[in-house]
Formats: structure tokens, sequence, C-alpha cells
């Protein structure tokens, strides 16, 4: 069976002709679940934006095996304006557009939907807030929950883990593995410890990306793929040994 | 003289109509200026319209006509220089202002004779509205309603977060021109009324003031327009009594309101 949902190849990509990333292929599958991991500007971010089409290569190619739409994205949290006159509720319904159309659809409509959403990452209460009276865990919720509500085949995540409290870090994780039995994840995070049992895979990002089909990585391996991030260890707790990696 | 009184003449009629018709637009405009903080870049098409403004008198033809072309172009250039960020975007601002302002200061300076109203464009003159003005506020009035009625949500969600939007397949670049091209003809229209130096405040204050009381861009749209039109009318009313100009009294009232408002929340 072909499960294939992108497939990028040889993409070599950055911004005003200043490259970020460079033959860089990877594939995602249904029910994939890769943490992407890498140094800061080491090109996770652009990695996404070429998946998600906002940005186009320099070169390479990147085929769709569904639609764009059936992406769900959340964007790193700091980009956001707070003082923006906009509600929780109003966040996540701009999370069912589909087109310029889409914009004169009813609200009223969706708000069993998007209720039901609120519910599943419990800030139903909060709907009325605007975004500026939440905290960086409840902003990261309503984020989760824009992400979802069109229900993707493929989540994309960036940096879903800062500004959290561990209370929503470990409900985070638990909803990502309940969604993952439906669709495939992509997680961008700096800190893979407490993310790995959770992963099935690892793509270490820096200018390449080197693709490790397991959520165990070790510090030599790592260093082949010359990837210079933290190493976490992890047990029963996620329990963090952090070790600086020399450049 | 009684306010009522003032509706007899038909420079106060048109005056009123005018109030109106900007304090809607405006207030809409200004909603997605102040929510997008774009304020600067407001400032930037404001004062290159001059250009516009001097280029008209020299050529004999209606400067508020020229001020248009030149802020439409002053505003698409702005957004494309921004986009493809080939300056800094604060930079580019600076550049198109002040090359706008000495355009119109050159030809302002060439044109045999004098320019009449000049003053009126750089403070405004609700006073001297004409029909052919009201004309055009009602067209603009109409496009920029109708436009955010029918978009309203797109609008919202593109301006809270642009590269959502656009993997949510909305034409994000596209609906960015129309809305800066909407933001210039507002601007340009405006300066009928507060000029170019003052203009900006119609944009702004109410859409803060409004802000004290509520979060929604909605509410503050609503309450921009009704802030903004009291404001007008009030500071046309008082600018016609004490005998001083209207565009600066309008301005006056605007802060005054804002004052108040705080006032009221503070006390409240």
């Amino acid at each position: 069976m072909n499960n294939l949902q992108i497939e990028l190849k040889q993409v070599t990509a950055g911004y005003q002709g200043h490259t970020v990333l460079e033959d860089v292929s990877l594939s995602i599958r249904h029910q994939d679940f890769i943490g992407v991991i890498g140094p800061n500007g080491g090109g996770k971010t652009t990695l996404l934006r070429v998946l998600l089409g906002l940005i186009k290569p320099f070169s390479g190619t990147v085929h769709y095996h569904i639609s764009r739409k059936e992406i769900g994205y959340l964007p790193q949290i700091s980009q956001f304006d707070d003082q923006f006159p906009i509600t929780v509720h109003e966040v996540v319904h701009s999370g069912l557009l589909t087109g310029i159309r889409s914009g004169v659809l009813k609200h009223r409509s969706c708000n069993a939907r998007i209720e039901e959403i609120l519910d599943s990452v419990g800030i139903r209460a909060l709907q009325n807030r605007s975004i500026g009276e939440l905290s960086g865990g409840e902003l990261q919720r309503t984020m989760l929950a824009r992400a979802i509500i069109s229900s993707p085949r493929l989540l994309v995540l960036d940096e879903p883990n800062t500004y959290v409290d561990n209370k929503f870090e470990i409900e985070l994780y638990a909803i990502l593995k309940e969604l993952n039995k439906t669709l495939s994840i992509l997680l961008v995070s700096h800190d893979i410890g407490t993310i790995s049992p959770y992963i099935k895979s690892i793509a270490c990002v820096n200018r390449r990306l080197h693709y490790h089909p397991s959520n165990e990585i070790s510090e030599e391996q790592l260093k082949v793929y010359n990837c210079p991030i933290e190493i976490i260890s992890h047990g029963q707790i996620p329990h963090r040994i952090i070790k600086e990696h020399q450049q | 003289m009684e306010f009522f009184g003032l509706f007899e003449y038909g420079f106060f009629r048109n005056a009123f109509s005018a109030a109106f018709l900007m304090s809607v637009t405006c207030g809409i405009i200004g909603t997605y200026i102040v929510a997008r903080r774009m304020v600067f870049i407001s400032g930037g098409i404001t004062h290159a319209s001059f250009g516009g403004v001097g280029i008209g008198y020299f050529l004999g033809v209606p400067p508020i006509a020229g001020a248009a072309v030149f802020a439409v172009i002053a505003a698409l250039t702005t957004e494309n220089l921004t986009r493809r960020k080939v300056l800094r975007n604060d930079s580019i601002i600076a550049i198109t202002w002040s090359l706008g302002m000495a355009i119109g200061i050159i030809f302002v300076y060439l044109t045999p004779g004098y320019a009449p109203n000049l003053m009126s464009f750089l403070f405004g003159s609700i006073i001297t509205v004409t029909l052919a003005d009201l004309i055009f506020m009602i067209a603009l009035t109409a496009t920029v309603s109708l436009f955010f009625m029918a978009f309203y949500r797109t609008i919202l969600y593109l301006s809270f977060d642009e590269q959502f939007a656009k993997t949510r397949g909305i034409p994000v670049m596209l609906m960015n021109y129309l809305l800066i091209v909407l933001v210039a003809l507002t601007i340009v229209l405006s300066i009928r009324i507060a000029g170019i130096i003052l203009v900006l405040s119609l944009l702004t204050i109410p859409q803060n003031t409004a802000n004290l009381f509520t979060n929604r861009f909605g509410g503050i749209i609503i309450g921009s327009i009704i802030i903004g039109f009291l404001s007008s009318v009030i500071g046309l009313y008082v600018s016609y009594v004490l005998n001083i100009p209207s565009g600066a009294t309008i301005i006056f009232t605007l802060v005054v309101m804002y004052l108040s408002g705080r006032l009221i929340k503070f006390v409240a």
C-alpha cells in the first residue's frame, strides 16, 4: 500500500539566495511520528516552511500525496502579537478556513465543533478570552486546537513545548500519542529527551538532514550527523542529563 | 448659534455627511491598521501623497486626484519592498514618506502664482467639503464596508497569522494588496477632514479609545465609528462656535474622548 504523504527530494532552500537547507530528502508516511532536532539556525523551521508550501525551494522537488490543506500547522508561539484583538474561539475557528470564500461562512455553524476541540485540549472555559489574557501554556493549547480542528492527516508542530508548564507538556504528549493513531506527526523540538518515548523516528537537521529510523539516538550518532544539540537520556520518568556539544 | 440651526447651511450639511462617512470608513480601516501595527506605514502613505498634491497643482488637475495616485503607488511600493525584504521596513517607510513630501514641495514651488487651499491639504478643512468629495466618500465607504462585511473572518484571521492563513489556502498576497489600496484611499479622502499632518489621528485615536472597553476586532470597529462620529460633530460645532480650525478641533476632541475613556475605566 502506498501510504506516502509528502516526499522531499534533494531540496535546497533558504531566503534571498542564502541557503539554509541543502540537498534534503525526506519521506513522510501515514502514522509516522518524526521528531526533528537540530541546532538553532540549522534549518528546522525552514524545513517546515518548505513542507507547508510557504516557501519554494531553490532546487529539488516536494511531492504531495495529500492535499496541502490536510496539513495542520502549529507555528512557534513567540511570533504572535499578544495585543492582537482576537479571542480563543476565533483563533480556533480560523483553523477551519479552507479558502477565500470560507471567510463568508457563518461563524456560528462551527460552534459545536470548536467547543468539542476546545474541550479536548482543556480550555473550553477560556473560549471568550482574548489571546493577550492567556498564559503561554493556554496559548499553546489554543494553537494546538486550531491545528487539529480541520482533522488533518499530517500535523506539523514547531516547538510546541516552549513556554509551557510540565502539566501541559505531559498532556500534550498524551494528546499527540492518541492523534498519532490516525494521523502522522512531524514535531520540531529543542528537547528531544522528553518526547523520545513517543516519537518513532528522528530527523537531525543542520543544513543537511539525516534521517534516523528509531527513537533512540546516541551522542556518537549525533556527532556523525553533525548535529550539535543537547543530549538527553530518558527513563520511566523523563529525566534529562544534559551535555553541551562543541560545534 | 444653536446646533440644529447649522443644518440650514449647505456647507454644514456637507461637513456633517463627510464626518459620518469618514467615521465609518476610518473606523473600519483604522481598526485594521491598529490591529496589524501598520500605523507607521500609514504615516508614510499619508505624507507620500503630498507629492501628488504638488503635481496636481503644477499640472492643473485636482490635487486630491494626484494625492490618490501617489498614495496608492506609495502603498503598493512599500508593501512590495517590505515583502521582498529589499530594505528594512521602517527605512522604506521613511524614504517614501520624505520623497513624497520633497516632490510635493518642489512642484508647489514651481507652480506659477500661488497654490489655493494648500493649507487645507496640510491641516484639513471639513467645512469646504464639496458634493464631488461626498460622492467619492460615499463610494469608498460603500466599498470598504462591503469588503469587510464579505471577508470579515478572512481579514481578521490573516491579520493575526498570515503564514497560517496561507496554509489554509487564503490568497494572502492578493488580500494584502487590496487592503493596502483601501488604506491608501481612505487616507486620501480623510485628508479632506484632518489634513496630511493630522490624518493619522482619525485612524488611531478612536480605535485606542474603543480598545479600552473591548478586545474584539468587531467591537473596536463599531466603537471607533461611534467615537469618531461624535468627536467629529462635537469638534465641528466647537470650531464653529469658537471660530477655530475644524480639523485641529476634531483631533483635540478625539484626545479628550480618549482621556475621558481612561478616566471612566479608572473610576469604574
